[in-house]
C-alpha cells in the first residue's frame, strides 16, 4: 500500500478503535492537594455569587425598611441560612487556601509533606471556623 | 535595524499578553481582602439581629462606610480577575469567549457601582 494512504487509514482508525486514552480526573486517586486546588476555584466562583447577594443586601437597605425586611426574611429561611453557611465556609476556605498560595508565591511550603499538611490545615480551619461562627450565631 | 525575522524576535519571550500584571493584581487584591474580609466577617457575626435600624446604623458609621466601599470594590475586582481566568480556561469558542469576558467585566463593574451607590445613599442619609 502507498505510504500516504496507509497513514490516512491509520489516522482514520484512531477515532474509533478504542485505543487507550491518557488517564484523567476519574482515574486518579484524589490527593488532598488536588481536592483543595479544585475547591479553591469552586469556592471562588461560589463567592462571586455571594458578591451579588452583598450588593442586593446593601441596595435593599438603601431602598427602605419594607424592602429590607423582605430581603431579611428571604435570607432567614432554611435555604437562605444554608446558603449563608455555605458562603462562610467558602470564604474561610478560599481565604486559608489563598494564604497557602501566597506562601507558595514567596517560595515556601513546596515539599510534598508540607503541601499535604497545609491542605489539611486549610480544610480544618474552614470547617472549624464555620462551625464556631454559626454555633455562636444560631 | 535588525535582520532577524519577526518570529525570531519574539521567540522565547512568552505569550506577549499581560499575565504578570494579572498575577500581581490578583495577589495584591487577595492581601487587601484578607484584611477587609476578616473585618467584614467579624462585624457580620457580631451583629445583633440584622434588624433594619441596626444595619442602617452600622453602614452609616463613616469608617464602616469607607471600609464597606473598599471591600465591595476590591471584591468585585478580585472576583472579576478570577472569573476571567475561569472563562479563559473553559470557554473555547472565540466569539463566545470574548462575549463572556465582556459580560463578566460589565457585571462586575455594575455590582461594584451598585454597592457604592447603596453605601453612599445610606451613609449620606438618602
Amino acid at each position: 500500500m502507498h505510504r500516504a494512504a496507509d497513514y490516512a487509514k491509520k489516522q482514520n482508525d484512531m477515532s474509533n478503535s478504542g485505543r487507550p486514552l491518557s488517564p484523567h480526573l476519574q482515574i486518579y486517586r484524589w490527593p488532598v492537594t488536588m481536592l483543595l486546588s479544585i475547591l479553591h476555584r469552586m469556592t471562588g466562583v461560589f463567592l462571586s455569587f455571594g458578591l451579588l447577594v452583598l450588593a442586593v443586601w446593601l441596595m435593599q437597605l438603601a431602598a427602605g425598611p419594607e424592602q429590607y425586611q423582605a430581603f431579611r426574611a428571604t435570607m432567614s429561611t432554611p435555604i437562605g441560612i444554608a446558603m449563608l453557611i455555605g458562603w462562610t465556609f467558602a470564604f474561610l476556605l478560599h481565604l486559608a487556601n489563598g494564604v497557602r498560595h501566597l506562601a507558595w508565591d514567596a517560595g515556601y511550603g513546596f515539599e510534598k509533606s508540607q503541601a499535604n499538611s497545609s491542605a489539611w490545615a486549610a480544610l480544618a480551619f474552614a470547617a472549624a471556623g464555620t462551625a464556631v461562627l454559626w454555633v455562636i450565631a444560631l | 535595524m535588525s535582520l532577524r525575522t519577526p518570529l525570531g524576535r519574539v521567540l522565547g519571550h512568552g505569550s506577549a499578553k499581560e499575565g504578570t500584571g494579572h498575577f500581581i493584581s490578583q495577589r495584591i487584591s487577595a492581601i487587601a481582602l484578607l484584611i477587609l474580609g476578616a473585618w467584614f466577617l467579624s462585624r457580620m457575626f457580631s451583629m445583633d439581629s440584622f434588624a433594619f435600624l441596626e444595619v442602617m446604623r452600622f453602614v452609616a458609621e463613616p469608617l464602616n462606610s469607607v471600609l464597606l466601599a473598599l471591600l465591595s470594590v476590591t471584591l468585585a475586582y478580585h472576583s472579576w480577575l478570577g472569573v476571567q481566568v475561569v472563562i479563559e480556561d473553559y470557554v473555547h469558542a472565540p466569539a463566545l469567549k470574548i462575549l463572556s469576558l465582556i459580560a463578566a467585566r460589565f457585571a462586575h463593574v455594575f455590582v461594584a457601582i451598585v454597592c457604592l451607590y447603596a453605601i453612599l445613599r445610606v451613609g449620606l442619609g438618602s
